[in-house]
């Protein structure tokens, strides 16, 4: 597989053009988005005048971005000035921001070549990409199977080798279940360490973007581009961000690795993808790491109190989508009410709406202590958790998800989709980083394993991830079925 | 209903914050600019975007929470109230629920009497729905101006202890006052930067427990929060009296018919669902940054009004006019000096200054008239180069156009005449002219001798030096 590494080297080498990348990454796209349908909108003019900047450049003998002439694709929730931004909805569907998200700035800042926006689950709820208000999209291992979701368009573009690049974003697992299902790396950095600005919401207090890429090294040269302080984001923290490429390493000495006993309960009672986090953790235990049991008792409430807090936050946020200063709006007859009414029922689909309503539920006068106030309390239960774990561990390695990706249509009960991010939100909760890096096969298709770090500690995570990717080489043993 | 019943009010009261930006965003806060020019992604809730906190408007509140003695909170947090309305861009307005910055305080009334305050809480200002046809019910299209949307503003609670609309009104003037000292707001009712919602209840006297109470919105001027309280209270005590139910509801005022009406109903009352703004992270405020602002803070109308009463020696009622405004109190203070002589400089900014102003339709702040040339008018009249007539005079040309008084007099012509050949002149004129008045006063008609002395000061076009004009007529009437 071709790596933005790789590429960004051989262009900064003059060995390839930047626009000579460009052309062959929109054709590669062209060629498979019939059968994957990875993008909501693609952007070749814009990509192909940003890969002949780079070309200048170089020709110029002027400094060049890190991601230099490396084709990038997009979740379609990061505002891009003047650029259909749908966030998978169709209350957005004519949405062109005035402005541009802080990542895509900084993507640009980068000289990264951005190439379109990738389908998603409706503003990034779900975890199959079914949930797009405009078309589904295809695993590129098996298209009749989901990419998995919200960020499914960015995983399956990446999966299909279209492009090396994609940024994600997740709130309970959305970077890390894709990633998964196709065969990538996808990293949710700490809460607060990629700005969120221009970043539509869906859940403040868990959103976060982060790479989906190729291979480690691509996670942390992209991570290290996007990361950072941010005065646009009152959440974003002010620490400084490491040289993530340059931490990496090829084996695991001296590393204590964590053992989730909860989570290997959970995963027992499948036994192929326990075989699998077995053989997983012996490749690990060859490199030299050592392994420590540890236990999040509370984890066992993390889809409870998440399916509070992220409806509660969402039924909020989507508050300002009602037709009035932009989107779609539907006209009412009556009064302005009617006119958000109908413009609401219309534009929203059924998971959005479900949420919304979960959310307002939640927050009403007479449950709010009940529900919304208990529910963070748990999420405190859930930090603490992980302080303790990580006071006996480096990082904790766990299975990203309960399942290979499954058939679209295959799971049609809300309940049972929501149980696919069992593994992954309670390091959402916590904030702490956490990935999936490709962990091998179970029925012929992809499945991750995940790789959790103390806040703020993604060069651990990363080269933890490294050494076992080096290894294993899991990603280069199954060809996508387009390419 | 047999017992005498007592009104009960409680006032929220919204400030505008002069700050220069807007509360989350960069935009400019100006009142008065063409609809929807100072508006961005931020403060329009545009998708994606995020809030950040006006440093500025959060030390306006705090200082303004010093001046009204409250207790101004280390650590608070910022919640979000949700409600669908197309003037709030988010659809809901960032707010301050459970956390205010400030708690407790009072504003004390001219009377001594201190009204509690409950809290001052910060928040963001909403657009401003314009309806094409002039009225919401009737017009054809409702036009949005996001101009104000993200304005900062303090909300100012009152304990109910508020006990007539008159105290109300004086209420409302002290809180403005206080604003207008420490410079954090401009408290204009007419552009929206001051306004007011009231509780209002009765109760019969000595008891204890509120009465059911209504809410009344929409006030948007001192006239209109008295008539609208006024009507309100005698509404209840007319439910009161005749048996009738109050019921717990939200009213209107509608100004032109003089009445409130009814908004919606205790059942319909919103539920706002308040949670913790995810975006913003609590504010904490450090020791030393609360101490600083509190020393910051300038010299407050009440004590100002105490100091220049035992400074100046001035009686209550014009030490109270005189500090109404840092201004008038900061140019009171110039002439005094000025002058030299605090009680003249009074006399004058309380009697002819204000006259003269009031007929040119101007203030203190927007006449020419400069603290030191009221001052050399003063002194000009003390030392005798002009008479307190041909002062007035200038004073009236100083508040109208500003100048020199000296170049004013000069020009003028109306430099007291002292000297007593040109003065006999006059007076023997005059003498020659009013036979019969000459005649009176000699008849025993004390009286007619102040007619003459008016007589001779008119010919002389009030320049002539009185006491020499009095003591040659009584030398030559003998």
């Amino acid at each position: 597989m071709e790596t933005g590494h790789d590429i960004r080297d051989a262009i900064a080498r003059r060995d390839r053009s930047a626009e000579e990348v460009t052309r062959a990454a929109l054709d590669a796209i062209g060629r498979v988005e019939p059968s994957l349908r990875a993008y909501i909108t693609l952007l070749p003019e814009r990509a192909m005048a940003k890969a002949r900047e780079v070309d200048a450049k170089i020709a110029k003998g002027e400094a060049i971005g890190k991601l230099a002439g490396v084709p990038t694709a997009v979740k379609d929730l990061f505002c891009l000035k003047d650029a259909l931004t749908t966030c998978g909805s169709k209350i957005l569907a004519n949405f062109k921001p005035p402005f541009s998200s802080t990542v895509v700035q900084r993507l640009d800042a980068a000289d990264a070549v951005i190439v379109g926006k990738t389908n998603m689950d409706e503003f990034a709820m779900g975890s199959s990409c079914e949930n797009s208000a405009f078309f589904p999209t295809h695993n590129p291992y098996d298209l009749e199977g989901v990419p998995g979701g919200s960020s499914g368009g960015s995983a399956s573009t990446v999966g299909a080798r279209s492009v090396p690049l994609a940024v994600g974003t997740d709130t309970g697992g959305s970077i890390r279940e894709p990633a998964s299902f196709c065969n990538i790396v996808g990293v949710k950095p700490t809460y607060g360490r990629v700005s969120r600005y221009g970043m539509i919401a869906f859940a403040s207090s868990l959103d976060q973007a982060g790479p989906m890429t190729a291979d480690v090294r691509d996670a942390a040269d992209l991570l290290g581009a996007i990361a950072g302080f941010d005065p646009m984001d009152s959440t974003s923290v002010d620490v400084p961000v490491p040289d993530y490429g340059a931490g990496l390493r090829d084996d695991l000495k001296g590393v204590r690795i964590g053992i989730v006993r909860d989570f290997e309960e959970s995963i027992a009672v499948d036994p192929k993808m326990a075989k699998l986090y077995k053989d997983a953790y012996e490749d690990l235990a060859k490199l030299g790491a050592t392994f420590v049991d540890v236990t999040l008792p509370h984890a066992k409430y993390g889809l409870a109190t998440y399916y509070l807090i992220a409806p509660a936050e969402c039924s909020s946020n989507l508050a300002r989508y009602d037709g009035t200063r932009y989107g779609v709006r539907k006209d009412g007859d009556a009064d302005v009410y009617a006119m958000f009414d109908k413009t609401r029922t219309a534009g929203f689909g059924d998971e959005v709406k479900r949420r919304i309503i979960l959310g307002t539920y939640a927050l009403c006068s007479g449950y709010y202590d009940a529900y919304y106030v208990r529910a963070q309390k748990v999420r405190t239960l859930m930090k603490n958790d992980f302080d303790a774990a990580f006071a006996a561990c480096d990082v904790i390695a766990c299975p990203a998800v309960s399942c290979p990706p499954f058939e679209l249509g295959a799971k049609s009960d809300p309940v049972a989709m929501y149980l696919m991010d069992y593994f992954t939100i309670p390091m959402s909760l916590a904030g702490i980083p956490a990935m999936s890096v490709p962990g091998g096969f179970v029925d012929g298709l992809p499945v991750g394993l995940q790789i959790c770090a103390p806040a703020f500690e993604e060069a651990r995570m990363l080269a933890v991830a490294h050494a076992y990717e080096q290894a294993t080489r899991h990603a280069d043993k199954l060809q996508p079925v387009v390419s | 209903m047999s017992a005498e019943m007592e009104t009960v009010i409680g006032l929220e009261v919204h400030v505008e914050l002069s700050t220069k930006s807007k509360m989350f965003c960069g935009c400019l806060n100006e009142f008065g600019a063409e609809p929807n020019t100072h508006v961005c992604p931020v403060c329009l809730g545009m998708p994606g975007t995020l809030p950040v906190i006006n440093k500025r408007a959060v030390e306006y509140l705090c200082k303004s929470g010093f001046a009204l003695e409250c207790t101004v909170a280390p650590f608070s947090k910022f919640d979000r109230k949700n409600y669908f309305y197309p003037d709030m861009p988010k659809n809901y307005q960032i707010s301050q629920y459970d956390m205010p910055l400030t708690t407790g305080g009072r504003v004390v009334l001219p009377s001594g009497k201190a009204i509690r305050l409950n809290r001052i809480h910060l928040e963001e200002d909403t657009g401003k729905n314009v309806h094409a046809g002039g009225h919401m019910t009737t017009s054809e299209a409702t036009l949005i101006d996001y101009n104000r949307a993200g304005v900062p503003l303090m909300e100012i609670v009152s304990e109910p202890e508020i006990g007539s609309p008159d105290e109300a009104e004086q209420y409302l003037m002290a809180l403005r006052d206080v604003m207008l000292y420490i410079g954090v707001s401009d408290v204009k009712m007419h552009e929206g930067s001051l306004r007011c919602d009231a509780n209002v209840s009765i109760r019969p006297v000595g008891a204890k427990e509120l009465g059911t109470k209504t809410e009344i919105k929409n006030m948007n001027s001192f006239k209109s929060v008295v008539a609208a309280l006024e009507h309100e209270i005698s509404r209840q005590r007319a439910c009161a009296a005749s048996g009738e139910r109050i019921v717990q509801e939200t009213r209107g005022w509608d100004e032109v018919r003089g009445l409130t009406y009814s908004m919606r109903s205790k059942e319909q009352a919103h539920d706002y669902r308040y949670f913790p703004d995810p975006d913003l992270p609590p504010l904490s405020l450090d020791e030393a940054t609360l101490k600083r602002w509190r020393s910051e803070l300038p010299e407050l109308p009440a004590q100002r009004r105490e100091r220049f009463m035992t400074q100046y020696g001035l009686p209550q009622y014009d030490a109270g006019v005189l500090t109404q405004s840092r201004f008038d109190a900061d140019y009171f203070e110039a002439v005094a000096s000025a002058s030299g002589d605090s009680k003249q400089a009074s006399n004058w900014l309380m009697g002819d200054v204000r006259k003269s102003l009031e007929g040119h339709g101007l203030t203190l702040s927007t006449s020419k008239m400069t603290p030191a040339a009221l001052g050399q008018l003063i002194s000009m009249v003390k030392s005798g180069a002009i008479t307190g007539k041909a002062a007035k005079e200038v004073c009236d040309v100083l508040v109208a156009d500003g100048g020199d008084p000296k170049a004013i007099v000069e020009q003028r012509g109306l430099a007291q005449v002292s000297d007593e050949s040109a003065i006999a002149a006059i007076v023997d004129k005059v003498i020659a002219a009013q036979a019969e008045s000459v005649a009176a006063y000699k008849g025993g008609k004390a009286k007619a001798l102040d007619y003459i002395v008016g007589q001779v000061m008119r010919e002389s076009r009030g320049r002539a030096n009185v006491d020499v004009v009095k003591r040659l007529l009584t030398e030559r009437l003998g």
